[in-house]
């Protein structure tokens, strides 16, 4: 198997004390989508900014693209494209004259490359004179994918690319880097939300610095070890508070307009239903066994770990 | 880097707070001080009880009223008037002619013209009396050089390469300086931050360009403005003010270039200890403005300052600087005479610029 980072018992902690990693390890495929997915304050910027060369490791190895990460580092830096998560380019400098600006630092330029980008590239080009700041969140982050890609990198990294971007543009951005991975490009993304992580080729799940596990959607979904039902009622709230206090109850979480719960061990659905119903009269709902989503999976993993720590 | 450079040229002249901190400022300043502080006497108003009416006295209120530093606008019948006069606080002099002035001058030798000033200001008393006495000698010269006789001997203070004693002279300089290294150290020191607040550093570091391409591309831009900046309040101070541009303009470009690359290299290395633009301009402020005002010999002469203070100052390239420029501006002096100034301030630089470049942070912490 070709990798493309390999990640070894990577740590880092801050002056501070904060331990933003704590002896993180994993392996990327040449040429495939990653995805770290976690929440805020998981270590995930942290992450990057060390395998963008930006910060050192406390201990730890890193191989990027077959050189060390820590003495090549140089080397690494030309072939990276970075975008970091916050918006960082110049506001005041037009769409145009920040990609000139970019490949120029890369020592190229927007003429020679310009097939590179041109799918994205096309859809803020009409705006090609407005100041970068004046963009909507969207317009920025094709904008800023677009600087990142000028100069050809063999990895890309994007640290939270959808964050604060509108669900169309979310879809749109994601069908972009699905374009770029099959051209043979390495992306590595992280991101916050978890519906994300079904559209990576691997996933990564971390939080507090650790990697708690690696997979594909699918695997990850096929793992989930106990069975799954959909509460639909018309008032959630209440239903939520008398579950949480229910002991037979696994976990029990609100997903969007529904609960999903789990009991524990091999407790039938049926005889849990009308246990309820006859001790809480006044709450009405309707039960249906679902498949788990990706979702579902990362708050049972999550669950799961923080009962074991 | 050509692009770095370029990109900004853009960025300065689309922030009109840089434009409004690199031109504005200096202007403002150069004037401000210029005229605002200037401590030379200007049209002052004076008032004659002229006695004698005489020919004598009568040319010495012409003379003085020729002079750009007195207007004589009221002349007073008796002394009773003095008084008053001065409560209302427009007249800062009054002179007195004896009776029978000329008479007396010619058969006696001598006569008496009494100056009573308003000492409420003791320094423009003091000035208006010393240039009304320089007035009256220098008429008194006049006689006597149509005479074969001479009549007397007196000590004539000469006031070398600021013959007028013009303070404007003296601010100049000090001006251009503190507003070089201010502009200079500031702005730079503010864009190297700005772009670490943004976050465009990150991405800078993480592409190809070394840096010293980035300090370059950042010295280059303000190095340019800032000698336009030079010229202007050179330009400011030839027209306004009337400076006298006689020495070797050359050189003072080559050493004002050579200070702005100094001021630079400051800016620089303050950018490196600070993250965002408000402790930049904090420590430019207060590690540079102040100390360069106080300890430069500008507003306060160094002899005078206690030993430590005199050691300190020499650390100061805007002492140096100073005595560069008003060598070359004044005293006509060619580089030989300000080879050792400049010595140090390249001394300086170079130190400066090395520090910087061993501090620039490879990476993010």
């Amino acid at each position: 198997m070709n990798y493309a980072l390999e990640i070894e018992n990577l740590s880092k902690a801050y002056p501070s004390g904060v331990k933003a990693l704590e002896h993180l390890s994993c392996k990327v495929e040449a040429g495939s989508l990653f995805g770290f997915i976690g929440p805020d304050g998981a270590g995930k910027t942290t992450l990057f900014r060390i395998l963008t060369t930006l910060l050192l490791p406390d201990e730890g190895k890193v191989n990027l693209l077959g050189l060390d990460l820590i003495h090549d580092y140089k080397k690494i830096r030309q072939s990276l494209g970075y975008m970091p998560g916050q918006f960082s380019l110049y506001q005041d400098l037009s769409v145009e004259e920040n990609l000139n600006f970019f490949a120029g630092v890369f020592k190229t330029n927007l003429a020679d490359n310009y097939h590179l980008i041109e799918d994205i590239y096309k859809q803020i080009e009409p705006f090609k004179h407005r100041r970068a700041g004046k963009l909507s969140g969207g317009m920025k982050q094709k904008l800023a994918l677009s600087c990142a890609l000028i100069h050809k990198p063999q990895m890309l990294f994007l640290d939270e690319p959808t964050t604060g971007v509108d669900a169309v543009s979310r879809k749109e951005f994601w069908q972009m880097l699905h374009k770029l991975r099959d051209g043979g490009l390495t992306i590595i993304v992280s991101t916050p939300y978890m519906d994300e992580a079904a559209l990576c080729d691997q996933v990564a799940l971390i939080q507090k610095g650790k990697i708690l596990s690696i997979n594909t959607p699918q695997e990850i979904i096929k793992s989930f070890p106990l069975q799954l039902f959909a509460l639909k009622s018309t008032d959630n709230y209440p239903l939520l508070k008398v579950l949480q206090a229910e002991e037979s109850v696994h976990s029990v979480w609100l997903f969007g307009e529904s609960l999903h719960l789990s009991l524990k061990g091999n407790l039938s659905i049926e005889s849990f239903e009308a246990d309820i119903n006859r001790r809480f009269p006044q709450l009405t709902f309707e039960v249906e066994e679902i498949e788990a989503g990706i979702e579902d999976c990362f708050m049972e993993l999550m669950y799961s770990h923080g009962n074991r720590s | 880097m050509r692009d770095f450079i370029i990109k900004e040229f853009k960025q300065i002249f689309r922030d009109y707070r840089s434009m409004v901190i690199l031109f504005g400022i200096p202007i403002i300043q150069v004037l401000l001080f210029g005229f605002a502080l200037s401590l030379d006497l200007n049209d002052a108003h004076i008032a004659v009880l002229d006695r004698a009416n005489d020919e004598h006295s009568k040319k010495i209120i012409r003379k003085l009223d020729a002079s750009s530093y007195f207007i004589v606008d009221t002349y007073l019948q008796s002394e009773s008037e003095i008084e008053a006069l001065f409560r209302k606080g427009k007249v800062k002099e009054v002179l007195i002619f004896e009776n029978q002035f000329a008479k007396k001058l010619h058969n006696q030798g001598h006569a008496a013209v009494q100056i009573i000033a308003d000492a409420s200001d003791p320094n423009t008393a003091n000035m208006t009396v010393s240039y009304t006495q320089a007035i009256i000698a220098n008429y008194q010269q006049e006689l006597l050089t149509g005479n074969t006789l001479a009549m007397n001997m007196k000590a004539e203070p000469l006031f070398f390469y600021n013959p007028e004693l013009k303070s404007v002279f003296m601010f100049v300089p000090g001006v251009i300086t503190i507003i070089l290294l201010l502009v200079s150290a500031m702005m730079t020191s503010i864009s190297i931050a700005r772009e670490k607040e943004l976050g465009t550093m990150e991405i800078l570091l993480v592409s190809p360009i070394q840096p010293f391409q980035i300090i370059l591309g950042k010295v280059i831009p303000y190095m340019v403005l800032s000698f336009i900046n030079f010229i202007l309040i050179l330009i400011l101070a030839f027209a306004v003010f009337k400076m006298p541009m006689s020495g070797n303009i050359p050189l003072l470009m080559a050493e004002a270039l050579l200070y702005i690359l100094l001021s630079l290299s400051l800016g620089i290395l303050i950018s490196t200890v600070s993250n965002s633009q408000q402790t930049a301009m904090m420590l430019s402020m207060f590690a540079l403005l102040l100390p360069t005002i106080l300890l430069s010999g500008f507003v306060f002469p160094i002899e005078n300052m206690p030993q430590i203070l005199q050691y300190l100052s020499h650390i100061m390239p805007s002492k140096w600087f100073i005595i560069i420029i008003k060598d070359i501006m004044l005293k006509e002096a060619g580089w030989r005479e300000v080879a050792f100034e400049t010595g140090i301030l390249m001394f300086e630089t170079f130190l400066f610029i090395a520090l910087s470049i061993k501090k620039f942070k490879i990476r993010l912490a």
